[in-house]
């Protein structure tokens, strides 16, 4: 795949799972906590060198609980955090996530999907987590996730996490899947990237609020005990000062505000790749490893005379319900295909809301989406539309 | 005298807890024992789980961390590797820490992370309303073991003396000067320090087994209470219901963020204390 990594000096074959690693300590990484699973564990095991080669701090944890734990106290100390996980272990991370949440805590949980449900298969791709992603936490909340495509463009997405999760105050869920985390690719990673700090207080210690309703959302954030600033935490519904409330007005203003902060500012943080989009009557949204194979089918389609065109999200969430809604209205069918059965299909169609038909195309049997099966897909719905390539 | 109220967040009163809990006593001993070590506020950071127990930080005008059930260590170790320049205290309660938190109470305890561990044993779950924990009594009553409790307990100071804590110490608040001078001595303790705090739930526990008086229950706890040394010279029927206190490790090890120091300089690098937010942010 193509690079996306802003040109850089020096070429070097990575895979995704290296990417990451090196996204995140260009990103600024201090903590890493994690527990070891395939297939993320590269991640972690880079980290541990890495880390404590530039000064920072890495720990193997008892358990994935833990590590989410860990990576969130770290956070509130002032540090850029992250973990490191698959399936079985980001089910157990989902009450913590609730909680930088609702703490509003920055910090990044990489999810390299195999498998599932339960144990799954552990050396085998999927994109079973992307609604686990969503929603795999109790309680309404926003979430912010990213999906990248390429080993370059991991690298890119790993350092937009970082400084998505320290600009609004949030975990930030990078969706890898078994495909991206091994598959080697040439590089150049770029020798410096931008990043982002989060917010410092906007108040002397004494008058500072740490959940404060800003105009923007999202509230300053202090470093426990540094330059005099002492505050609260809890996972319970809170004030703006941060401690427990039961006032049903404030409890409304919070839990809204939550989801407001990041939704209001969905256009920052949405991203899409449009690929022959402008005249395509066939539109196949796709993301992650299968937009691999997606890229390969469109343009077979175009070979074979079928107007075809790619829309691949790197953010999956917020969903780019406009992106979609958009297309949806110029082209004649959506195809969607996807290594679960159907947990974005689901998304495009409400997205699309009947201004086209769309046609998920699921496989789970553990092996990844071919163009060829794309293709196929492509040509049933052209043929469908009456707009079948003249033989 | 300590001035108490300097460390109180005196508006966050009332206090939650029942007329007769013990979890007070052992919020003014804690305070007692940080006011004598000297340490300012803001270099403590308190963290707890969920329970009675664990709304303890709330009030106390430090750097505080009121995480989710069980795992209040776990935070902790972050917060500790994250900053080891902060003194690290969680607060948590038997349920917290030894049913669905066991895994991290052990693990902390093996690694020997800097961190001080108060656990306050009520021998029961208080805040959910009195359900049985891995410390009722055998024989004693919860709203989940209404014909009594036949589960072994664990042996919370044998846990974490196995698990390879560097100080363990056990104490009740019905000696609260005892308690303040073993917690000063589990603060400045380098490693993994445990006190754990035999304390009454008048309403969820008393209640059910008797008695039910905050005072009796209190004095219970002093009568059952023979120190470390003691308890040969006790008749050997009494020995199962004793409380032994005091002091049952108190050793010197390597210390895991200091070992890790230690690893970070070796690689040339330099520990480095995570940057202070910067006043503006740019957009990603
Ligand atoms: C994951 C999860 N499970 C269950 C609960 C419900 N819960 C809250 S506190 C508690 C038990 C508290 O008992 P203990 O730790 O002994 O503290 P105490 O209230 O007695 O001080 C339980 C089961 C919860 N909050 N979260
Ligand atoms: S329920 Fe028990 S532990 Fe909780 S506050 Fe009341 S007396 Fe204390």
């Amino acid at each position: 795949m193509s690079d996306t990594a802003a040109a850089g000096t020096r070429t070097q074959v990575l895979s995704g799972n290296e990417a990451c690693a090196l996204g995140a300590m260009a990103a600024g990484l201090t903590f890493y906590g994690g527990y070891p699973i395939t297939p993320s564990s590269e991640i972690a095991e880079d980290l541990s060198e890495l880390l404590p080669k530039a000064g920072g701090a890495f720990i193997q944890m008892e358990d994935e609980i833990a590590a989410m734990g860990a990576i969130i106290g770290a956070s509130l100390a002032g540090a850029k955090a992250m973990t490191a996980t698959s399936g079985p272990g980001f089910s157990l991370k989902q009450e913590n996530i609730g909680f930088a949440c609702m703490a509003e805590v920055p910090c990044v949980v990489v999810n390299v999907q195999r498998g599932g449900p339960s144990t799954g298969l552990p050396t085998m791709p999927a994109q079973g987590d992307v609604q686990q992603a969503r929603w795999g936490t109790h309680g309404d909340h926003a979430i912010i996730a990213l999906a990248p495509y390429s080993v370059a463009e991991t690298f890119d997405l790993t350092v937009r996490a970082f400084n998505l999760a320290e600009t609004f105050r949030t975990p930030v869920i990078l969706l890898l899947d078994e495909i991206i985390g091994h598959v080697n690719e040439k590089v150049r990673l770029p020798e410096k990237v931008e990043i982002v700090e989060r917010k410092g207080p906007d108040a002397p210690p004494g008058k500072y609020l740490p959940y404060r309703h800003t105009e923007d959302g999202v509230p300053p954030m202090a470093v426990y005990g540094r330059d005099g600033y002492r505050f609260h935490v809890t996972g319970l519904a809170h004030d703006q000062t941060g401690f427990p409330t039961n006032n049903p007005k404030e409890i409304d203003l919070l839990n809204r505000r939550l989801v407001w902060k990041i939704e209001r500012r969905r256009d920052e943080i949405v991203e899409v790749v449009r690929e022959r989009c402008d005249d395509a009557e066939i539109l196949v949204f796709a993301y992650g490893s299968v937009a691999r194979a997606a890229h390969q089918a469109i343009r077979e389609a175009r070979e074979a005379g079928i107007a075809a065109g790619l829309l691949r999200p790197r953010t999956l969430w917020p969903f780019p319900d406009r992106e979609v809604r958009e297309l949806a209205e110029r082209v004649r069918t959506i195809v969607v295909p996807e290594m679960n059965l159907g947990q974005m299909a689901h998304e495009v169609e409400w997205a699309a809301r009947g201004a086209c038909p769309v046609v998920p195309f699921g496989r789970v049997d553990g092996l990844p989406v071919s163009p060829a099966q794309i293709l196929h897909r492509i040509r049933e719905a052209a043929r469908a539309s009456g707009r079948e390539a003249r033989p | 005298m300590t001035d108490y109220d300097k460390y109180l967040r005196l508006d966050k009163f009332p206090l939650i807890w029942c007329p007769g809990c013990g979890d007070g006593i052992v919020l003014k001993a804690i305070l007692r024992a940080v006011d004598r070590i000297g340490l300012s506020q803001d270099e403590i950071c308190m963290v707890s789980g969920i329970g009675c127990s664990s709304r303890t930080p709330g009030y106390v005008d430090v750097n505080t961390l009121h995480t989710t059930h069980g795992r209040a260590i776990a935070f902790a170790t972050g917060v500790k590797m994250a900053r080891p320049d902060l003194t690290v205290i969680v607060v948590t309660g038997d349920g917290d820490a030894t049913a669905i938190g066991g895994n991290h109470f052990i693990h902390a305890a093996r690694r020997n992370i800097d961190i001080t561990v108060l656990l306050y044993n009520n021998w029961i779950y208080g805040m959910t309303g009195g359900q049985a924990s891995p410390t009722t009594p055998r024989g004693k009553r919860a709203s989940t073991a209404k014909f009594g409790s036949f589960e072994p307990n664990f042996d919370i100071v044998a846990l974490a003396a196995g698990a390879g804590a560097s100080f363990v110490a056990r104490e009740t608040v019905a000696k609260p000067l005892a308690l303040d001078k073993l917690i000063e001595r589990a603060i400045l303790k380098k490693g993994f320090s445990l006190v754990e705090v035999m304390t009454p739930c008048p309403t969820t526990y008393g209640r059910r087994n008797k008695p039910a008086d905050p005072l009796l229950m209190v004095q219970d706890l002093k009568d059952r209470s023979v120190p470390r040394g003691k308890v040969e010279d006790i008749p050997e029927l009494e020995r199962e219901s004793a409380i032994v206190t005091g002091v049952f490790v108190d050793v010197n090890k390597p210390e895991y963020t200091e070992q890790y120091a230690g690893l970070v300089e070796k690689l040339g690098g330099r520990r480095t204390a995570p940057a202070a937010p910067s006043g503006g942010s740019k957009t990603p």
